[in-house]
Order: C-alpha cells, then sequence, then structure tokens
C-alpha cells in the first residue's frame, strides 16, 4: 500500500506538470492582447506594458520564470483586476463555490442513493418508475432552465426564499437544489442498476436463505457493492462542483470562480488562466487518488499494489 | 456502520468547510441581516438607503489603475478631482475652489485648491498630491494604461517622463504651495475640464500610499476617501458585495442625502430583473435587449442615448475597398431603421453619422454636434445599386467577395446576419464571409489590418467631438483601416492649434471633418447608435448616468415618495 501511495504520487505530480505544460502553451496560441485598454493604447506604450509583464521575452524564457514562480508558490499577478496576486483572487472567490458545491453534492448524493435504492428495491412499481423520472429530469432539463425557474416560482412568485446574492445559508438553498439535480439523477441511476445487479447476485440469495431481513440485505450487504461504480463517478464530479458552476453562480449572482474562470479566458487573463486550470487539475487528480484509495475501504476484495498490474 | 463511513468523512469535511465559509464572511452576514432591515423600512420614506446592482466586482481602486466603467464609477463616487460631472453632465468644480486662472495661450492652468477638502484620515487636499498621483501614472513601473493614455500629448513632458524616462519632476504639474497646483498643457485642450473630471487624474495621498506600499487600495481599510462617500465594506477585487456609507468629512456633505449604498454584483440580466422585482434591489444593471420590450412604457424603466457608435470600417489595403463608390454602394445599402426596430429592440437608434447624437453641443448656442451635418450616408438602395455599378466598372470585374468581421455573441451574430443579408440583396454579385470572433482576436486582427469589413464601435473618454474625430487621422492609433485624407488631417490640426483657443471656430472644423470622412470619402459605414436601459424604483429620486469615465453619481440621490 505504501509502495502504492508514493507511486501514485509521482504520477499525480508528473500529471499535473504536463497539464500546467500544455495549458501554457496553448494558451499562448490564443490570439489577443490581455491588456483590456490595448484598443486605446500607442505602439509604444503597448510595448512598455509588455515589457513591464515579461510577455516581450521569448515564449521559451516566459514558460521557464513561470515555472519556477509556481514552484516557490508564485502564481503571478492578474491583468483584468490590476496586479492583484491570483493566489488572493482564487482565495477569495472558492469560498462560495466551495460551501455551494458541498451542500449540492453532500444533498445530491445522500438524495440520489436513497432513491437509487427504492427504485431497485420496488422494482418496476411506482416508486421505481418516479424515481427514473426524477432521475431522467435531471439529466435532461438543462442547469440554466432549471435554476431559472426554481428562481422565479420559488423566489419571485412564491417569494419563501431569496431570489440572488450570497449572504448566508437561506441564500444557499435555492442553488444548492439547483445543482444537485445533476449529482441526483446521476447517482440514483447508477445506484438503481448496480443494485438490482448485485440483488440478483448469488450471495444475495444465500443471506435471504439465512434469514436476512430486507432492510439488512439492501443496506448490509448489497449497498456496500453497488456504491463501487458511484463512488467512481461521484469523485471527479465532486471536483466539478466545487470549482463552480458557470451557470447556477451566474443565475443567483453568487461571487465564485466559475464566472472568474471563463471570463478570464475570455479576456485572455493569462495568470488567472494558469492559475485556476492548477487549482482544477490538481483537485482533480488527488480526487481520483482519493477515489482509488475508498475502493479498497469500501470493497476489501480489491486490494492495491504497486507495478504489477 | 462502517459501510457509511464514507458518506460520514464526506459530511464532516464538509460541515468544517461550511463553517468556515460562511463563519469567514461575517462581513457579507451583517450586510445581510441590514438588508432584511432595510426591507422592513421599505415603506418608511426616511430610510436613506440605496440597493444597486453591478454588472461586475470592483476590479481596482487604485485610481491611476483603473480602466473600467464599475472602478471609474466608484472612484467618481467615493473620491474626488479638481471637477465633477454633475446631473446635467456639465463640469462644475469640486476639489477646484472656483474656476481656475488660464493663462492667455489656454496652456497654463492654476487651480486653488478648496480649503475644507480632506482625505478621510483628516489630513488636508493639496496640491502635491495631484502631483505626485500623476507622477506615479506616468512611472512604467507602475503598469498603468489609462496614464499614459490620457496624459500623452496634453500634459506638458507626459512622453518624454512615459516614454525616455525624463525626471517625473519635468512634467507639466507642479505644486506651488500647498494649495495652488499649475498645470502645464502641451497645446490647449478643449475638454481639458472633463479630463480634470476623470478618475486618472485625482489626487493620491502620498504618505498614505507609500507607507501601505503593495498593500494601497487593495481592500475598504487600505484607502483614503475624499468624495460624498466613503466605502464601509469592501474585501478587495474578488468581493461580490460592497458597501458606501455617506462621508461626513465631505466638504459639500450637507447636499448628500443617502446615509448607505449596498452594491451586488450581478452578471445575467435576467437575475437583476427578477431581484428588482423581488423587491431585493433599487436599480438593475443595464437590461439586455431581449428584457427591454416587456418593460417598454413603464414608468420605472429610466432609458438614454449612450455616445456609443458602432460602424463597419472598411480597410482600404483591399483594392476594391479603395474604390469609393463601392464603399459609398455599401454604405448606403444597409436598411439601418430596421436593424434597429427588429433586431435590437431597446431603443438604439439607427446612426448616418460618426459623431453621436446627444452628446456635445455648441460652445455658444448650444445646439446638439448632430444639427449642423445632418444625416450621411443615409439608406437608399437605388443609390446604392448605381454607385455599386460604377464602382464595378471601374474595377473590371462583375462580383466581389468581402470577409466580414464581427464579434461572438449571440447578439451580435444576429446581427452580422442582418447586415450580411441586406448586402447580398442590394447589391448584386456581392458575397460576404461572416467571421465570428472574439474581442481580443478582432483586435488583433484590427490591428494587423487583417479583415476587409470590420464591425466596430468607439465611446469616448471625454466629452469632446474629437474623442471620435481623431480616431481617422492618417496613420492614427485606431485608424487601421488605412485610411488617409489629406484634408481630414488638415482640418483635425487645424482644430487643435490655429482654432486651440476659438471653440465656435474648432467646432465647425471638426463638423466640417465629418462631413469630409462620411459625404465626401465614404470612409465608415456608421450603422447604429447604443440605448441604455435600466430599472430604478420609484422611490428613488435624482437618478443620476453620465456619459464618459464613470456611469453613474449617487450623491444627488435621495429616497423618498
Amino acid at each position: 500500500m505504501g509502495k502504492y501511495v508514493l507511486q501514485r504520487i509521482f504520477y499525480m505530480a508528473l500529471t499535473l506538470f504536463i497539464v500546467i505544460s500544455l495549458t501554457f502553451f496553448l494558451m499562448q496560441l490564443i490570439p489577443g492582447s490581455p491588456f483590456s485598454t490595448a484598443a486605446k493604447l500607442s505602439d509604444s506604450q503597448l510595448a512598455i506594458m509588455n515589457a513591464k509583464y515579461g510577455l516581450d521575452q521569448p515564449l521559451p524564457v516566459q514558460y521557464a520564470m513561470y515555472m519556477g514562480n509556481v514552484l516557490q508558490g508564485d502564481l503571478g499577478v492578474s491583468f483584468q483586476f490590476s496586479n492583484t496576486p491570483v493566489t488572493e483572487l482564487i482565495a477569495g472567490r472558492i469560498g462560495p463555490s466551495l460551501s455551494l458545491g458541498l451542500q449540492a453534492m453532500i444533498f445530491g448524493t445522500i438524495f440520489g442513493i436513497l432513491l437509487g435504492i427504492i427504485a431497485a428495491l420496488r422494482q418496476n412499481t411506482w416508486l421505481d418508475y418516479g424515481s427514473t423520472f426524477v432521475a431522467v429530469l435531471g439529466k435532461s432539463i438543462p442547469s440554466f432552465v432549471f435554476a431559472a425557474m426554481l428562481q422565479y416560482i420559488i423566489g419571485v412568485q412564491l417569494g419563501w426564499l431569496p431570489v440572488a446574492f450570497w449572504r448566508g445559508f437561506e441564500y444557499s438553498i435555492l442553488p444548492t437544489i439547483a445543482l444537485s439535480i445533476f449529482p441526483i439523477s446521476i447517482a440514483a441511476r447508477f445506484m438503481r442498476t448496480e443494485m438490482i445487479d448485485v440483488l440478483g447476485s448469488d450471495y444475495i440469495t444465500l443471506a435471504k436463505a439465512k434469514g436476512a431481513s430486507g432492510y439488512e440485505i439492501a443496506f448490509k450487504h448489497a449497498m456496500r457493492n453497488a456504491l463501487i461504480p458511484v463512488v467512481t463517478v461521484l469523485g471527479p464530479l465532486t471536483v466539478s462542483l466545487i470549482t463552480g458552476s458557470l451557470v447556477v453562480e451566474r443565475v443567483f449572482a453568487i461571487p465564485g470562480l466559475g464566472e472568474q474562470f471563463v471570463t478570464s479566458i475570455n479576456v485572455l487573463d493569462y495568470s488567472v488562466i494558469m492559475g485556476t486550470t492548477i487549482l482544477f487539475a490538481s483537485l482533480f487528480i488527488f480526487t481520483v487518488f482519493v477515489v482509488d484509495i475508498l475502493y479498497s475501504i469500501i470493497d476489501p476484495r480489491i486490494r492495491l499494489s504497486g507495478g504489477n498490474n | 456502520m462502517r459501510k457509511f463511513s464514507f458518506l460520514l468523512v464526506l459530511t464532516l469535511v464538509a460541515s468544517i468547510f461550511l463553517a468556515a465559509c460562511y463563519g469567514g464572511d461575517s462581513g457579507s452576514d451583517d450586510a445581510g441581516s441590514d438588508d432584511a432591515g432595510s426591507d422592513d423600512a421599505g415603506s418608511d420614506s426616511a430610510a436613506q438607503e440605496l440597493r444597486v446592482m453591478e454588472s461586475s466586482a470592483i476590479p481596482v481602486m487604485d485610481t491611476i489603475m483603473a480602466s473600467d466603467t464599475v472602478s471609474f464609477t466608484t472612484m467618481n463616487n467615493v473620491m474626488e478631482g479638481l471637477y465633477r460631472v454633475n446631473a446635467n453632465q456639465e463640469e462644475v468644480p469640486a476639489l477646484s475652489d472656483g474656476e481656475p486662472e488660464v493663462s492667455e495661450d489656454g496652456k497654463v492652468y492654476t487651480f486653488t485648491i478648496r480649503e475644507d477638502a480632506v482625505w478621510s484620515n483628516g489630513d488636508p487636499v493639496t496640491a502635491n498630491d495631484f502631483v505626485y498621483a500623476w507622477q506615479r501614472a506616468l512611472n512604467p513601473d507602475s503598469g498603468s494604461s489609462y496614464g499614459p493614455y490620457l496624459m500623452e500629448g496634453k500634459i506638458a513632458g507626459a512622453s518624454e517622463v512615459f516614454n525616455d524616462g525624463a525626471d517625473p519632476s519635468t512634467l507639466g504639474a507642479k505644486a506651488i504651495d500647498e494649495k495652488t497646483l499649475e498645470v502645464t498643457l502641451e497645446k490647449p485642450v478643449a475638454y481639458f475640464k472633463s479630463l480634470m473630471a476623470f478618475p486618472t487624474f485625482f489626487p493620491q495621498n502620498q504618505a498614505f500610499v507609500e507607507e501601505q506600499g503593495e498593500d494601497y487600495a487593495t481592500s475598504a481599510d487600505t484607502i483614503l476617501y475624499n468624495g460624498p462617500f466613503v466605502l464601509e465594506n469592501w474585501d478587495g477585487s474578488t468581493d461580490g458585495e460592497w458597501v458606501y456609507a455617506k462621508n461626513e468629512d465631505y466638504w459639500d456633505a450637507e447636499n448628500v442625502a443617502l446615509d448607505k449604498v449596498t452594491f451586488n454584483e450581478v452578471k445575467d440580466s435576467q437575475t437583476a430583473v427578477n431581484a428588482y422585482e423581488s423587491g431585493e434591489a433599487d436599480i438593475t444593471t443595464k437590461l439586455s435587449s431581449e428584457l427591454v420590450p416587456q418593460y417598454e412604457g413603464d414608468e420605472n424603466m429610466v432609458s438614454w442615448l449612450e455616445p456609443t457608435v458602432f460602424w463597419i470600417k472598411m480597410n482600404q489595403t483591399n483594392e476594391a475597398l479603395q474604390n469609393e463608390n463601392i464603399r459609398r454602394a455599401l454604405a448606403m445599402a444597409i436598411d439601418k431603421q430596421s436593424l434597429t426596430d427588429n433586431i435590437f429592440n431597446n431603443g438604439s437608434i439607427p446612426a448616418n453619422y460618426a459623431v453621436p447624437k446627444e452628446f456635445v453641443q455648441h460652445p455658444e448656442t448650444g445646439a446638439d454636434f448632430r444639427e449642423a451635418n445632418g444625416d450621411m450616408l443615409t439608406y437608399n438602395v437605388e443609390e446604392a445599386q448605381k454607385f455599386w455599378q460604377q464602382g464595378l466598372e471601374e474595377l473590371g470585374v462583375d462580383s466581389l467577395e468581402l470577409r466580414y468581421l464581427g464579434g461572438d455573441s449571440e447578439a451580435a451574430k444576429t446581427s452580422d446576419e442582418f447586415i450580411k443579408d441586406q448586402l447580398e440583396t442590394n447589391l448584386e454579385g456581392l458575397t460576404i464571409t461572416l467571421e465570428s470572433v472574439p474581442f481580443s482576436v478582432r483586435l488583433e486582427r484590427d490591428t494587423s489590418l487583417d479583415y476587409d469589413l470590420q464591425m466596430a464601435g468607439w465611446g469616448p473618454d471625454y466629452l469632446d467631438p474629437i474623442s471620435f474625430s481623431d480616431l481617422w487621422i492618417t496613420d492614427g492609433g485606431n485608424n487601421h483601416m488605412a485610411y488617409s485624407s489629406e484634408e481630414y488631417d488638415r482640418l483635425l490640426e487645424e482644430a487643435q492649434t490655429t482654432y486651440a483657443n476659438d471653440p465656435v471656430k474648432r467646432w465647425e472644423t471638426l463638423q466640417e471633418a465629418e462631413r469630409v470622412l462620411l459625404e465626401e470619402d465614404a470612409a465608415i459605414i456608421p450603422i447604429y447608435q447604443r440605448q441604455s436601459n435600466i430599472l430604478v424604483n420609484e422611490n428613488v429620486n435624482d437618478f443620476t448616468y453620465h456619459f464618459v469615465g464613470p456611469e453613474y453619481s449617487f450623491y444627488p440621490i435621495s429616497m423618498g415618495e
């Protein structure tokens, strides 16, 4: 296990290095200037600005400088937010995205898994059809439609919850629901299929023969095995949820990372693009790692070892 | 219980994060509860609290570094320069104690600074505060772009300080004594007052800025204020919610009614309308086109023509576009009325001019700039077709293919499709290839002259027709279409030298220049002038917007029936 973990950490670092390098060079292929005022500046003014930010250097030099800084934990400064350090920009915006994403993830996973189990246990009844309907709906309605509907009906028409902004728990309820519809549908669908599969296997029949109760079979014997595929998809999904949903943040006017990342690409804010990519990639790589470790906890049949496989 | 362990761990971890997130942002929580209070008080007309939605967070609060509307707007409300633009779009003395003394040649201005003007730490505002800020704006190490952009060619010595590393003290801004500021210009600048109301020219307290160092202007506590309001709550450029409080030390505080203004960043126009409709905010962001028709005739919708004009640039490195008849034909073959009525439908109007309507007025008669020249290059299919045939004959071809460079937003694509259709339908033998690209790409291709036709727009930074006129001089920084007219260059030169101190002559010369550009040369195809529409609660009195730089002033506003 220890050897396996070490090996994985090496590969994780390598992956991250490749992601950073690729993003750096791909980004330079986008034509244009990161200065929003470029249209107003004269050529000599632009040249002085480029020199100040090191953009007049050849690409390999810029790359080497950037990598050197990254290793020292310096992600550079933003162009768009004139000289604000990228780490501050990310730190200032990740809070809402993180708490919203985690809320949606927890609510979505628990609710989705329950929905899937119920559907599997009561296969082909109205409960099953009902939960399948919810899952299909969640997968097929675009989130901007769902978010806008929630906001309009519950916020504007009924006035039960705040329409927008980010000022505390009650402000997070509608966006959480809007964001969790996706994990709900994914968890429910996977859970149902797996549960049905597992419930048909021999050891469940044995458990039944031994006289175990329906509750015991479902939650003690079946659920554990059925969870594995769900954990596989939920890991990466968590990352995409906590790094900010562009749509939900936009609709509910939440000052999160999603919008900031997209804007930074549009305005060619190089250092913000890089910084956010590094954050997303690290989280993603780390989550995949955690998921693999979780496997061995959930299913003792899976043994982790280095090499040879 | 082991099977639930991972869910448990997840929940625990999550709750730690959640507690941290909400707990850490106590400032926002406070604002939330305060706001609930103001909701209850909504019927009480005495509560002088306003809630506004802005299109972005505040990117920067260091005046010399700003280049965007939200920053400029905030600075205009919490800080102040020599002049301030009032609700009638006139520049009135602010930090300047009355009008300055101006030398006979119009190049030297001597300002006296108000005795009662103070910074929020109690320091008086001095002449040196201006000198310091302007020198800082021209230091290449600062990385200011608006500094060189607005000062070069206007303030004496600015170009040398920025480009050639001349000693900052050679800049034409001197503190004669504590309260006397002398500004020397390179040449007379007709719109100098308008510039002095622009945040890039605001003063900065040297001792404070140097003491704060890198932290200067990174949060509400690391800024000094000298305007009608102070920032009470702002955690830096990522903060999606910020609050103004009335500045009791402001020299004109007795004429400021609002006690508190709360701002929220809202990116989506529909969200802004929903928050407005449910009473969570008083002023929306600018409405997107599709929302405007549903508020048509609503007395809470405030609309104004922006001085922003959109036109199609014709690149004269293309041989066909060197032909004046071809250009004229293209310019007259687009039904702009139909474009603004049916495609935009937001109150924007067709533009048959290069300098916008309701923007600047005659220095003596007060007549709009537009009155002398009227409409030029108006839509006329028959005429257009005549010019087109003539042009094709001169070129010796019977068909033309042109590339059309446009934006990549949905709205831009729709209107570009419409224009393509108009041109191809009305001009036989013309094929247009649409190229929809992001803004930064369009700029790059504009600079490298890599296009035939290009949809572009211009919003001015100061209240003067020349902010539009000097775009088209030969090799001008924004010409980028190889247009060159000796006549046009001569008129612009005259306006800035011979008639620099003769406002009426200068005005007429600039009008003549516009006539040359459009009527004689058909150099660009003006398309439309944009209208802004926002919703303002009926309890908000004296809502004030501006045309250049800062967008709004909140000091004239009061709440009440």
